[in-house]
């Protein structure tokens, strides 16, 4: 087979994986950041955590394998979106650290005010990567200024944190915010239970407002600032996939309104993924634009591994990432179920 | 101080606080789900109590070992960008695979035994951390192959303006890696056994459970002990490799300068690099740095002298850390077999010295373990591929000194800070002692 299957394949995997840590995280970040507004004592905000407590970590793990796909599959790529971006991936990795840490940490001391500190934790390492990753993405889809030249293997990069900030990545990431804040808000009414589920039930009917009108502004601004739409002319069937994310975010309203929350975060997942499958087939074959210079575009094409090297790594995902699934579902099955006050209460193992 | 020096520097720093945590989960999951397998096997509640004790010892460190490692996997494409692009095609493979294989399951399965007593059987739930520890076990061979590449390079050709992959059975082969992972995984039972041999002997001195820490420093002086062993074994194979595809860094840590057939080895010496001379040798023995080096009392010794000046690494710091780990090495052999003969005796705890020493030396093995590292990676200096790619060639074009320099301070604020917390907190565990009263997790047990 020819080097571009491969390199097509990897394009997909890459979406994918991202797509599903949004997906996994997400919910983590949201009921993280949102906890100070659903849980109003200290048990409360326990149980919250272990609602969470056996599955982040594996969670988690989808951003690094994302990660190293991007290094395995498209070295060039993994290496300038890291080194161009530094600051603001710093400063996500110090977040994803504290938050690592702040679900063990938190539990091991009994003391009101070294709880409530790594409550403030829990919520800023929360929302900061919500926020972050969603400036990212946007500026990836808009392109960042940087000046590749191949042939010659000379790259270059005159953007700034600050320029990062601007109005197309903030929508991203108030859209990413809002779009965590309700999938937490439906994954905490699905698993707990009394006052706490009344409240995050009533939470995500609040925020699917805002959520649909940033989502919608999205869905428009980015037609004059991106070139993501380009790829949807082109080929119309693909239209269908922002289509699916539209009518999930509308069936989440429904669903909520039915007082179906299993389907309303169900279908919140399915937002997500399509949300972050349309940004993706808008960019192909580009991994990241560049927004000075067409040529100096990353594609899957100039920035992948040698053919025996994508071969390998396509034999490993083809066998493993089936197993990883089979584990995951069995572990989502074996924890589900409510977590109550008492749950937590009664169990010394319980952060 | 230049982008490279300050990248040089945060990667040590997150590296080697990396390392406090790693050696102590490969070494400590494997011997909690050996303590609850033989709770499965004899029903003995005593082993469930040493598995709860020693396990929340585990996750305590587990928690800082699994956020430090997610700044390791991105510090290649953040600082060392044109590594990346590099050898990403030969390099990135195996970070990739080890996040599919190892991590994925290691995570979930640790959640699994954090949260499934009460929803497993017995046996499913042993299960469980088994398979976190060959998880953990796993992934340090993927990424000590990876490194083993960095030092030395097989398998590749140059070809695209980067070194690509043309033998991945050549990579994952490289006896480089092997004797690396072995002598690694080994250093870090060594380690976990000399920490269980630690908090023991502190509880044994104050005659808390004495029942409970004989039994577990019983256990662990045997594991000290084979594991010590397999440890000095497997770094006298490390420096026969090393002599062989890197005589520059085998020149520094014997401090080497002329070279010689039938070398011998100076037990006290103090390397001075200005004047390529040492200034102060005693103790000779003759012929054993050939012995050790190729196996053979006569081979011939490459000396510090014939490589170029600026392809020698810093002699001083490489010489110091290996011996210094050699003699820590040492050290604990011995130690640990003393462990095991006096902890046979009926009157152990009445070995009160021998008790204090070794609550003083849970660190010995922690400092070999890092001093390790540097003879390994100041020891490739100035390579970072060896023979292929220069450190200083490495680092990423588009990140300014300001910029690594923040990072960096954030690191080091942020790491200090948290890894305060941390050992605070193992120590107040560790202080604690054995939870009395297990019935709640005996009675729901085996109801699923
Ligand atoms: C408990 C920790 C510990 C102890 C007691 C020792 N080592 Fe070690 N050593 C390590 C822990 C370690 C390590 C941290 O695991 C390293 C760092 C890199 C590596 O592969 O393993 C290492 C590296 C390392 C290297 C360099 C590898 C390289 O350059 O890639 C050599 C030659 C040795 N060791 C040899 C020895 C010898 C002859 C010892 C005598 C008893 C010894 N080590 C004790
Ligand atoms: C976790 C254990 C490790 C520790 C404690 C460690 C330690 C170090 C140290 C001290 C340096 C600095 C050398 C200098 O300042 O000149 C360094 C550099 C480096 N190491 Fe390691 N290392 C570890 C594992 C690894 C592994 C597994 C890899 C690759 C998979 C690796 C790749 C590198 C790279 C890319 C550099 C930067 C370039 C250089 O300075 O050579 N290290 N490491
Ligand atoms: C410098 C290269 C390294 C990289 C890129 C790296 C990467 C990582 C990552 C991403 C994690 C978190 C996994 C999770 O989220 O569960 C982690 C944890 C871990 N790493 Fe590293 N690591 C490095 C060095 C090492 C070395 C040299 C070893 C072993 C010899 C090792 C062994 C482990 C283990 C066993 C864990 C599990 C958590 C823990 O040990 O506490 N790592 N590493």
């Amino acid at each position: 087979m020819d080097i571009s299957v491969f390199q097509i394949i990897w394009f997909v995997l890459w979406g994918v994986l991202w797509a599903v840590y949004f997906m996994l995280d997400g919910f983590v970040f949201g009921s993280g950041f949102m906890a100070t507004f659903l849980a109003k004592n200290d048990t409360e905000k326990r149980v919250l955590i272990n609602t969470v407590g056996p599955v982040w970590d594996g969670n988690e793990v989808w951003l690094v394998t994302a990660g190293g796909a991007t290094f395995a599959a498209f070295p060039t790529t993994y290496a300038l979106m890291f080194s161009n971006l530094y600051s603001a991936l710093v400063l996500l990795l110090f977040a994803l650290i504290v938050r690592g840490v702040s679900f063990e940490f938190r539990a091991k001391i009994d003391s009101p005010v070294w709880r409530r500190s790594w409550d403030m934790a829990i919520m800023v390492s929360s929302f900061l990567p919500a926020l972050l990753f969603g400036v990212a993405f946007g500026n990836i889809f808009k392109g960042i200024p940087m000046k590749n030249d191949f042939a010659a293997i000379n790259f270059s990069y005159d953007g700034t944190l600050i320029g990062l900030l601007n109005p197309y990545g903030l929508l991203t990431g108030v859209l990413f915010v809002l779009l965590f804040a309700v999938h937490g808000s439906l994954y905490a009414a699905i698993k707990t239970t009394g006052d706490l589920r009344k409240r995050s039930e009533e939470m995500s009917n609040k925020l699917w407002i805002p959520l649909l009108v940033v989502a919608v502004a999205f869905l428009g601004y980015t037609y004059p600032a991106t070139k993501l739409y380009d790829n949807f002319f082109k080929a119309p069937v693909f239209l269908l996939i922002p289509v699916i994310a539209v009518v999930s975010l509308i069936l989440v309203k429904v669903f909520i309104a039915k007082s179906s929350f299993h389907k309303a975060f169900l279908f919140s997942c399915l937002t997500i993924v399509f949300v972050v499958f349309t940004g993706v087939t808008g960019l192909f074959p580009n991994l990241i634009p560049s927004s000075i210079d067409p040529a100096s575009n990353l594609t899957i094409f100039n920035s992948s591994s040698s053919l025996l090297t994508l071969k390998i790594m396509t034999v490993v995902a083809g066998i493993f990432v089936p197993i990883v699934i089979c584990y995951k579902i069995w572990v989502y099955r074996l924890f589900r179920g409510r977590v109550s006050d008492g749950d937590v209460l009664e169990n010394p193992d319980a952060y | 101080m230049n982008v490279v020096t300050l990248s040089q520097l945060q990667f040590a720093a997150t590296g080697m606080f990396h390392w406090i945590f790693v050696p102590l989960t490969l070494g400590l999951s494997i011997m909690t789900a050996w303590m609850e397998t033989k709770y499965v096997t004899t029903g003995d509640e005593m082993w469930l109590r040493m598995t709860k004790f020693w396990g929340k010892l585990f996750l305590i460190n587990f928690a800082l070992g699994v956020v430090t490692g997610i700044t390791m996997e991105f510090q290649f494409g953040l600082n060392w960008s044109e590594y990346s692009r590099f050898v990403g095609d030969i390099f990135g493979a195996p970070l990739a695979i080890e996040a599919t294989v190892a991590f994925f399951l290691e995570s979930v399965f640790i959640g699994v035994w954090i949260f499934g007593w009460n929803k497993l059987s017995k046996k499913v739930h042993a299960l469980s951390i088994w398979l976190t520890a060959i998880a953990s076990n796993v992934s340090a061979l993927v990424i000590l192959l990876a490194n083993a590449w960095m030092q030395k390079p097989v398998g590749y050709v140059i070809r695209n303006g980067r070194a690509e992959m043309s033998d991945f059975g050549a990579v994952l082969t490289n006896s480089y890696g092997w004797i690396k992972f072995t002598h690694t995984a080994l250093s870090g039972y060594a380690l976990a056994a000399f920490l269980i041999m630690g908090v023991s002997a502190w509880h044994l001195l104050r005659n808390n459970e004495s029942d409970f820490f004989t039994r577990s420093f019983r256990m662990a002086a045997v594991w000290a002990f084979v594991a010590s062993m397999g440890v000095a074994f497997t770094g006298d194979l490390h420096a026969v490799v090393i002599s062989e595809h890197q005589p520059a860094k085998f020149a520094a840590m014997e401090s080497q300068w002329e070279t010689k057939k039938g070398a011998g080895m100076h037990l006290l010496l103090v390397p001075d690099a200005a004047h390529e001379r040492n200034s102060l040798e005693l103790l000779y023995i003759p012929n054993v740095l050939s012995l050790l080096a190729h196996h053979d009392p006569n081979a011939q010794i490459t000396g510090m002298k014939t490589v170029p000046a600026d392809l020698r690494p810093p002699v001083l710091p490489t010489f110091l850390s290996f011996r210094v780990m050699v003699g820590l090495g040492t050290f604990m052999i011995l130690a640990s077999l003393v462990g095991i003969i006096l902890s046979r005796k009926a009157d152990f705890t009445d070995s009160r010295l021998f008790l204090k020493i070794m609550v003083f030396a849970i660190p010995a093995p922690y400092i070999a373990q890092q001093l390790g590292w540097l003879v390994s990676e100041l020891g490739r200096q100035p390579w970072i591929v060896y023979g292929v790619m220069k450190t200083a060639d490495a680092v990423s074009k588009s990140i300014s000194t300001t910029q690594v320099a923040l990072s960096l301070l954030g690191f080091t604020v942020l790491y200090g800070v948290l890894g305060a917390i941390d050992i605070y907190l193992l120590v107040k565990y560790a202080k604690k002692g054995p939870d009395k009263d297990l019935t709640s997790i005996i009675n729901v047990q085996g109801r699923a």
